[in-house]
């Protein structure tokens, strides 16, 4: 029984003064977001996204051109998995190939958002609500489309389930000494704990759009996602501990996921590769492509989706500013390699550089030099990393050049073994290229289906960096201290 | 039994933290607050404990690091002792990666499912429609009446001194 009904104040959505986010002002931060936002405005706009009755035409021509690149991946694996992997250009000596390098390079997409999730969360960087769920959602499907490649590459693809130790009749182990292994669990666990982060952090979201459900469909797939959330405050206590936790857990692990997968390599013996720089410059050049990633990403989605004031021009300029900052990390490693393959004295280290540089393989490591390390010096200049066009140019140059650079480490050291009679140029098949095209089909098919269902913006975080949920904290100082 | 339930909704969370602050100094018995994100200094007005999932995260973790340890240890150096360049067979450094995985991925998985079993959500649970949900940007505040000492008008009271826009009064049937 209603006993008191005051009419709720329906704040009007309306145009705020233009603030300048991207002011270098030091006394005074700017706003997170711009134009007048509230609560429910908040909602609104991102589940106004997932709600919309018609799905958008352009969505259905990406979609379509994506599940065809998700098709042709497909068919390219089952052509692989009936013929063998001859169909792929690996060959000795240089057994790898692509499918490590595409490997790599997708698992490196997937931890800017883990970065952003976990790391800038323990910071308590307030603009990354605006992101995460964003980028953490890149993360779990880059994570998906690198599984694939190592899965496939083993050879004999039903024969996966031996890298786990799943006790069989010929009492066979995998060998843990091994850091091919030590890869499977790094990679297992950070998909796990990532899918496991991010399913968490859209409870709450999902809560929402469950109750704001119209159709029957949506009422049961939401009510089943939400699990129940209804907000109590024990919820939101327990929650918020978990988050943290969680947020601790992942931080480490994804700094050890990359450097595990930089163990594939400097575990080794091959000149190039026996380095103990590759951790740290592995998990640099990770975050450095992840955030290239979520730019590229994120430019489109914002115009697309009408998120421009959620994700304002000065979150794209501070992840221009970490490519930046990243993008040095990596030219400082590549320049200490040389030195230390100079000032090393090994011979077959100091060929190895050399021939990177100058050997039949120099326009690939020059392409990776030039997108890695030139490119990104331009975002030194505010004009320029304020600049739509410029950021997405330098950003996809940025996967190229992060791309190359994998084809380098990988391709490059294998195909000079030390026994010069084994000497080969690697070229890839038509099925190489079309099954790492094909991984941005099924990628992005992922992407979209993400965007179109579900929040694409943590709601509940926003709404607690919203100036009108800050107010609580003032609170905190009339409140006697205990 | 019913149990007879006063509830308040608030546009803003300073008007919820105050009422409830009212509440606990007044002894007025809390059922919940419901709110769309978390609020700060609600844990504290409502008297809910430091929650103890830490303590679930370390142990799963450390459960973690010692099964993967053994694991490891067991497996290639006891039940197929496995020479692998030499190395002695409780090559303990090599385990650390995979270990430190474990330990990870262990206490990971034990906090979110503490999470899960704690908090009641799993997929699934369907919400009990009782009141109406508060995900968008409206809190609302649970209050009992359990004696004659409170009257109805009391609370409404209570709730409008502290700038609610509504409140609502729903007799509940409890098992």
């Amino acid at each position: 029984m209603v006993i008191t009904a005051a009419t709720e104040p329906k704040r009007a959505h309306v145009a705020a003064p233009v603030v300048d986010v991207l002011s270098d002002d030091p006394t005074q931060r700017p706003p997170l977001m711009t134009g007048e936002n509230d609560f429910t405005s908040i909602t609104d706009d991102v589940c106004g996204i997932a709600e919309r009755e018609a799905t958008p035409r352009a969505w259905y021509i990406a979609f379509a051109a994506s599940v065809t690149g998700m098709t042709v991946m497909f068919a390219m694996l089952g052509y692989l998995i009936f013929n063998g992997v001859g169909v792929w250009g690996n060959n000795q000596p240089v057994a790898w190939g692509w499918p490590i390098v595409n490997f790599v390079f997708w698992v490196g997409i997937g931890h800017a958002g883990t970065l952003i999730s976990a790391i800038l969360f323990l910071f308590r960087q307030g603009w990354r609500t605006s992101i995460n769920r964003f980028a953490e959602a890149m993360t779990i499907f880059a994570v998906c489309c690198a599984g694939i490649f190592p899965a496939v590459h083993i050879g004999r693809v039903w024969m996966a389930y031996y890298l786990f130790p799943i006790p069989n009749q010929m009492e066979m182990w995998p060998n843990f000494r091994s850091p091919l292994l030590w890869d499977v669990f790094a990679v297992s666990a950070y998909a796990l704990t990532s899918l496991m982060f991010w399913y968490m952090g859209m409870i709450p979201d999902l809560a929402t759009l469950r109750d704001r459900a119209k159709g029957k469909v949506r009422q049961i797939a939401y009510g089943i996602a939400s699990m129940g959330w209804t907000g109590s405050a024990r919820q939101w206590h327990r929650y918020e501990k978990a988050y943290l936790l969680l947020a601790g857990l992942a931080t480490p692990l994804v700094l050890s996921v990359h450097s595990v997968v930089s163990f594939d390599f400097a575990v080794s013996q091959v000149p190039g590769w026996h380095t103990t720089i590759f951790p740290p410059y592995f998990v640099a050049g990770a975050i450095f492509s992840g955030f290239a990633m979520v730019v590229t990403l994120m430019i489109p989605a914002r115009q697309f989706f009408g998120l421009k004031h959620l994700v304002t021009m000065k979150h794209l300029e501070i992840m221009c500013k970490i490519i930046l900052a990243t993008g040095m990390m990596v030219g400082y490693a590549y320049a200490i390699e040389f030195f230390i393959a100079w000032y090393g004295g090994n011979p077959y280290e100091r060929f190895a550089f050399i021939n990177r540089a100058m050997g039949p393989y120099a326009w690939a490591y020059w392409t990776m030099a030039t997108c890695n390390v030139l490119v990104p010096q331009l975002f030194w200049f505010k004009k320029l990393r304020t600049n739509l066009w410029v950021m997405m140019g330098v950003c996809i140059l940025v996967n190229v050049g992060m791309w190359f650079e994998r084809f380098v480490i990988t391709v490059i050291s294998l195909s000079r073994d030390f026994l010069p009679s084994s000497w080969d140029y690697f070229k890839p098949t038509a099925v190489d290229v079309l099954t790492f095209a094909g991984s941005f089909g099924l990628f992005f098919t992922l992407f979209l289906l993400f965007c179109r269902y579900l929040p694409m913006v943590a709601m509940a975080e926003v709404k607690t960096v919203l100036p009108q949920a800050h107010a609580g904290h003032g609170l905190h100082a009339e409140e006697p201290a205990r | 039994m019913t149990r007879h339930l006063h509830i308040g909704y608030f546009d803003d969370e300073r008007r919820l933290l105050g009422a409830a602050r009212e509440c606990r100094d007044r002894g007025i018995p809390v059922v919940d607050a419901i709110s769309p994100f978390p609020v700060h200094g609600i844990d504290e007005a409502l008297g809910i404990r430091p929650s103890r999932l830490p303590w679930v995260t370390l142990v799963g973790g450390t459960a973690g690091a010692v099964l993967g340890l053994l694991l490891q240890y067991w497996t290639a150096g006891v039940n197929w002792p496995l020479n692998v360049g030499g190395k002695p067979l409780d090559s303990f450094p090599a385990f650390v990666p995979v270990a430190f995985e474990l330990t990870i991925l262990f206490a990971g998985l034990s906090t979110a499912g503490a999470l899960l079993l704690r908090s009641r959500i799993w997929p699934g649970r369907g919400v009990r429609r009782g009141f109406e949900t508060t995900t968008d940007g409206t809190h609302a505040l649970v209050l009992e009446e359990r004696d004659a000492s409170f009257e109805s008008r009391e609370f409404r009271e209570l709730f409008l001194r502290h700038g609610a826009t509504r409140s609502v009064e729903r007799a509940e049937v409890i098992a």
